[in-house]
């Protein structure tokens, strides 16, 4: 699939600004003062909105983009947009009760957190609903989505926070768990997508053109003779030559880097900068692991062009 | 809006002889043609006369070479356009009401004033049957020509896709998929249409005719191999001759 740089950016890091949109509301601990809450709250909503403006940008008529608030019934685009305009507008709400009374609404947080989480989801089922890209329709997917947004909503939230430690455990160890249950999770995608091929949904040569009852069926001589929308969009190669390297990168930038910077944390680093490197690193991880799920992913059209 | 109707009063759509099929591309022509006057904006082209043309179409025609295990190879020629299924999912992702499907006849059309031109009913479609359209930046798909088979204005016998008028083969049937009775249901049935891709559960309308099966394909072996070994007359003599030169 076409990997827009728009939409790689756009997953990304709203999905770590709704997770952090997602912790404050649960009432991660935050310094003092309401110019430290106005700061951390526009952290989080900076990068939730900046995703979702960015998405925008792909579109080919942005001007008609409140249409898209209509069909949440049976869309998850549409889905997706109404709840993180809810999400956002709620958290707005209480940010300012936190700014004016300097407290922090537990129920409407609670309630934020839910919205949070429910748009990330939405947004991992844009792609997880379809069933022409067998390694995107699993359940897999949402879960790679949420797992990220946690682990690295968490960091940008332990970089700026007041705790060194939620309860009896230290915020190293939460980073750390999180990070590696994130990267679990996308292994075992990676995993499932290896024998997710359109051949094993049904979506291989022989059923696309139902002509394989007659013999091997290749194809012969496409229909156009230069590249077109729908090879550009969706019969993309470029993605699998260099994938492993890819993977690699992502992993070392995503997982490796920010685990051992919260060892480094332990070993007495401090907080903001520990936390605060380990966020830039797996955000930039995460930018390749997002341009890989994108640019790996095989359409189900591509079985008309070449033998799957 | 883009949730699907419980049911259609008709499922009009095409049946695609590919045994019929000269692979002649008249039929993409003539769509382009015919939807680039009609139903909504013009199919857009960039660069239509230079190096690099490219444009929308709604209307593509694929060939595939048939290697049986025995026998010779065939080449299928295989048009493809959207195939206005049952279960539409390029309709029930479309975050605008753009994409729907009408309950009276079962067609998918896209309300073009409505397209933000997101592209995701794209990547829903399996088929590949949507494009987008490169200069006014939204989804393209076959209608049936629906400008065409319910006008008036044009003769009776004109009133049929754009597709189906032209093809000189006579590959392309429309009607009602819904009617048993109908000329394409009895040819589904004499034929055995088939469903593209049927485990993605689309219910596509449109069927396909499989090719026939061909006399000499059932004997075993291509033809160059068939030859008598020794043939007889004049030829035979000639044969016979040039192995005795060496």
């Amino acid at each position: 699939m076409h990997p827009a740089v728009s939409i790689i950016f756009f997953t990304v890091t709203s999905g770590a600004g709704f997770g952090m949109i997602a912790l404050l509301g649960l009432g991660f601990p935050m310094p003092e003062g309401w110019l430290a809450a106005f700061l951390v709250s526009a952290l989080a909503g900076v990068l939730a909105v900046a995703g979702l403006i960015s998405s925008t940008l792909h579109l080919g008529h942005p001007e008609r983009a409140l249409l898209a608030f209509t069909q949440w019934p049976t869309s998850w685009l549409s889905r997706e947009g109404v709840l993180a305009v809810a999400t956002m507008v709620a958290f707005g709400i209480y940010v300012l009760v936190w700014m004016v009374t300097g407290s922090r609404v537990l129920l409407l947080g609670i309630a934020i957190a839910a919205l949070a989480v429910a748009t990330i989801y939405s947004t991992a089922m844009i792609y997880g609903q379809l069933r022409t890209v067998p390694a995107w329709h699993t359940g897999l997917t949402p879960a790679v989505y949420l797992g990220f947004a946690f682990a690295s909503a968490l960091l940008a939230a332990t970089a700026v926070g007041a705790a060194t430690a939620l309860g009896p455990l230290p915020l190293v160890v939460i980073a750390i768990l999180a990070v590696v249950v994130a990267w679990a999770i996308k292994f075992a995608w990676w995993r499932r997508a290896e024998t997710a091929t359109l051949a094993s949904i049904g979506a291989g040569t022989g059923p696309a053109t139902g002509l394989s009852s007659l013999g091997t069926v290749r194809p012969f001589e496409p229909p156009h003779t230069g590249p077109t929308y729908l090879t550009r969009e969706m019969v993309h190669r470029i993605g699998r030559k260099h994938a492993r390297v890819l993977r690699i990168i992502a992993v070392v930038l995503g997982g490796a880097i920010p685990i051992g910077l919260a060892l480094l944390g332990w070993l007495g680093l401090p907080t903001p900068l520990w936390a605060g490197l380990a966020f830039a690193a797996m955000i930039s991880g995460l930018f390749v692991e997002r341009w890989l799920f994108f640019a790996e992913a095989e359409h189900s059209v591509a079985a008309y062009y070449h033998p799957h | 809006m883009t949730a699907l109707p419980a049911l259609t009063e008709a499922k009009l759509g095409l049946v695609i002889d590919l045994d019929t099929c000269v692979g002649c591309h008249a039929c993409v022509v003539s769509c382009k043609e015919w939807n680039t006057g009609g139903y909504g904006a013009p199919l857009g082209d960039r660069d239509a006369y230079g190096d690099t043309p490219e444009g929308a179409w709604l209307n593509r025609i694929h060939s595939y070479e048939i290697s049986p295990e025995n026998g010779p190879a065939e080449i299928v020629h295989f048009p493809k356009s959207c195939l206005h299924c049952d279960d539409a999912p390029c309709v029930t992702v479309c975050p605008t009401g753009a994409s729907y499907k009408r309950s009276e006849d079962g067609i998918v059309l896209v309300d073009e004033d409505r397209c933000i031109g997101c592209g995701l009913c794209a990547w829903a479609c399996p088929y590949g049957a949507r494009e987008m359209d490169p200069v006014e930046k939204v989804m393209k798909k076959c209608t049936l020509c629906v400008d065409r088979i319910y006008n008036d204005n044009i003769p009776e016998e004109d009133r049929v896709p754009a597709c189906v008028r032209t093809c000189p083969a006579n590959a392309r049937h429309f009607g009602d998929l819904a009617d048993p009775e109908s000329d394409v249901s009895q040819l589904v049935a004499a034929r055995g249409g088939m469903d593209l891709m049927p485990a993605l559960g689309t219910k596509p309308v449109n069927k396909y005719l499989p090719p026939r099966r061909k006399a000499d394909r059932d004997s075993g072996t291509p033809h160059a191999d068939r030859l008598p070994d020794a043939p007889g007359g004049f030829l035979g003599w000639l044969d016979a001759t040039l192995d005795r030169l060496g």
